[in-house]
């Protein structure tokens, strides 16, 4: 898959003061001269920072642990999970699409997602506070179909709980995340209430987060 | 079906105290030491008695893998644990990481320590960002603790274990590839030899395994290698945790029994197959890579790798995807067809190439848009495919359809022949 920088790049980019403090931590990880090792996680949280991944933002990692542009730019380009252009400034919406979520109904979430968000995967909605792609099997098949969201997952969603999380979002409300038919992780629906329903995590679904 | 008392992972689901107290209440970091005191040796051979084989997919067994790694050398040893759970249908290890990452962890210091390594580096899919801050939290827990790090657990050996992420590639689930990851490049798998045994992580004699093959060790430890081979047939001991998704009533993971026959599984835990038993149409009984069994086999299927194995597929990561009656096999593949080229990292011309042939062409066939002389074409070019690459990635794309054609031959050519009926109707008209 062709993937290319965005033709519209920020000036500069840098760490915050907590994701440097956060970023020289994870070089003690690995033995001296190693440091390279750190790259990948280095542009997560750049990543995390601003949104998506920058050229200046992909030089500051490379200058930072001393690896030629063209190394970082290679990894940056290589796994998928780095947005190399602007997503949805709320959300972008990865929609699970393989055989397991295919089954249970990945593909009314993808329409869902073409009517209210774009035509298009890796698109801007019209407001640009939203994006989706489809993406290969996140790893939650036992809670298909599921949808990640910066760092949540959603799961177990059907066309109506994937248009009221969509319309949640809109509307600034954190959804809470995990399962959409009160499933607590991957037990099988009917043992729920025998185990007694925990409170779910109130984690915020957004990007948020590492932001200052 | 599995006794409560013989579950390795009583806290699967996360209902019980994720608390180190509740933790340690369940057994783990109980008596480390003590088993740390019986030596490398001693540790490896209970391993290799158990019968454990590796539970990432190859079903490689997990003792002899470490005596392969070589003694008294001077550089630093390594153990990299496997967490880049990416095969389609698999959600097992994603419920270790965050509801029982202390029994993973304690795996890592016994096996690190029986092979003599240094340090462990446990390598989580990207996507996993819950799942590896419950592990991240749990890392420090340890090292609070004592249990790793200097002097872990009162032992008088240094081991350190540390968290590292992908972002998002499918081919970082194979070994060598998740090095070159790891190690700050793109992922593309090396050529073996040599091994990792001999120069994987750094140049470095390492050892790669996955996650429950790991976090299973100290239980085996605990209760003996008899224990666990007293569980499942023969050469396919212990206990499993099995991921069903797709068309049951209740999907879920389960730990059970290996050799637990595929209708207990399904009904027994599942709810069973949407519209009953007889609704069912075909199973992937292994995660997206091993060839789809129909129901004619499904009737007798034992889950575990050498019954899979006879059938022409295999339990790989005991991934259970069923489909039932509704389902469009010829899509349900092709989109399998699409993830591998979409995963294919593109080093190896056959499967770089291949992978987008073979995809092209089952989207042809879903629609019926071909000839049925191309059926043939295809096999013979995942053929092409399958055993000429630098990695297993290239057989995995060619197996599915494989198993597509070998049991629903008849359904492929039936869409054809209706696509090429229609269109005659409608040149006709």
């Amino acid at each position: 898959m062709l993937r290319r920088l965005s033709e519209d790049q920020p000036e500069e980019f840098s760490f915050s003061n907590r994701n440097l403090k956060w970023a020289k931590a994870q070089l003690k990880k690995y033995p001296k001269g190693r440091q390279a090792s750190a790259v990948i996680p280095l542009l997560w949280r750049a990543q995390e920072q601003e949104g998506w991944l920058s050229k200046p933002a992909i030089e500051f990692v490379a200058n930072f642990l001393d690896m030629p542009y063209i190394r970082v730019l290679e990894v940056a380009t290589f796994y998928f999970m780095f947005h190399l252009k602007p997503v949805g400034s709320k959300a972008h919406f990865q929609v699970c699409g393989t055989t397991p979520c295919m089954l249970r109904g990945s593909e009314a979430l993808i329409d869902v997602c073409k009517s209210r968000i774009n035509g298009k995967q890796h698109s801007l909605s019209a407001d640009g506070t939203m994006s989706w792609e489809e993406v290969e099997c996140l790893g939650g098949c036992a809670n298909s179909p599921l949808v990640q969201v910066g760092s949540d997952y959603f799961e177990d969603l059907d066309k109506d709980s994937f248009e009221k999380l969509i319309s949640d979002i809109e509307g600034d409300k954190s959804p809470v995340p995990g399962s959409r038919i009160g499933r607590f992780s991957s037990e099988p629906s009917n043992t729920t209430e025998k185990y007694g329903r925990r409170k779910l995590s109130n984690e915020n679904a957004s990007i948020e987060r590492y932001r200052d | 079906m599995l006794k409560e008392k013989d579950k390795i992972f009583p806290n699967i689901y996360g209902f019980h105290d994720r608390s180190l107290k509740g933790v340690m209440s369940r057994g783990v970091w109980v008596d480390t030491k003590a088993m740390i005191s019986r030596g490398s040796d001693d540790i490896i051979k209970t391993i290799k008695d158990s019968g454990l084989r590796g539970r990432g997919g190859a079903g490689f067994p997990t003792g002899l893998k470490w005596s392969f790694m070589p003694k008294g050398t001077e550089k630093p040893k390594y153990l990299v644990i496997n967490a880049d759970e990416s095969e389609p249908g698999t959600c097992k290890d994603r419920e270790i990481l965050r509801h029982e990452p202390h029994s993973l962890l304690e795996g890592c210091l016994l096996a690190g320590i029986a092979m003599g390594c240094s340090a462990a580096y446990i390598y989580i899919r990207g996507e996993y960002v819950r799942e590896r801050e419950q592990l991240e939290i749990a890392i420090a827990e340890a090292y609070e603790k004592g249990f790793i790090g200097k002097n872990a657990c009162k032992s008088g050996i240094s081991f350190d274990v540390y968290s590292h992420h992908g972002a998002g590639a499918y081919i970082c689930g194979e070994e060598t590839a998740l090095l070159e990851s790891l190690e700050g490049r793109k992922g593309m798998p090396r050529m073996k030899p040599p091994f990792p045994a001999g120069a994987g992580l750094y140049g470095c004699p390492t050892t790669v395994n996955n996650v429950e093959s790991i976090a299973v060790v100290p239980t085996i430890l605990k209760r003996g290698s008899n224990w666990f081979s007293s569980l499942g047939r023969k050469n396919n001991h212990g206990t499993k945790l099995f991921a069903i998704s797709g068309h049951v009533n209740s999907p879920c993971v389960v730990e059970e029994e290996m050799s637990i026959s595929l209708r207990d599984l399904i009904d027994k835990h599942c709810g069973g197959v949407t519209g009953g038993w007889n609704n069912l149409k075909a199973v992937i009984p292994g995660g997206a890579s091993v060839p789809l069994i129909p129901k004619s086999v499904c009737d007798n299927a034992l889950m575990d790798f050498d019954w899979l194995k006879e059938q022409s597929s295999g339990l790989g990561t005991a991934a259970v995807i069923v489909m039932d009656q509704s389902t469009d096999i010829i899509k349900a593949i092709w989109r399998l067809s699409k993830f591998y080229k979409h995963e294919s990292c593109g080093q190896c011309t056959p499967c770089r190439e291949g992978t987008g042939w073979m995809m092209r062409i089952m989207e042809r066939l879903v629609k019926g848009d071909a000839s049925v002389d191309e059926i043939d074409m295809l096999i013979e070019i995942t053929k092409q495919v399958e055993g000429h690459t630098i990695c297993a990635l290239g057989d995995a794309a060619a197996w599915p359809i494989q198993g597509l054609i070998r049991h629903f031959r008849n359904e492929v050519e039936d869409r054809i022949m209706n696509y090429s009926t229609r269109k005659t109707v409608q040149a006709a008209e």
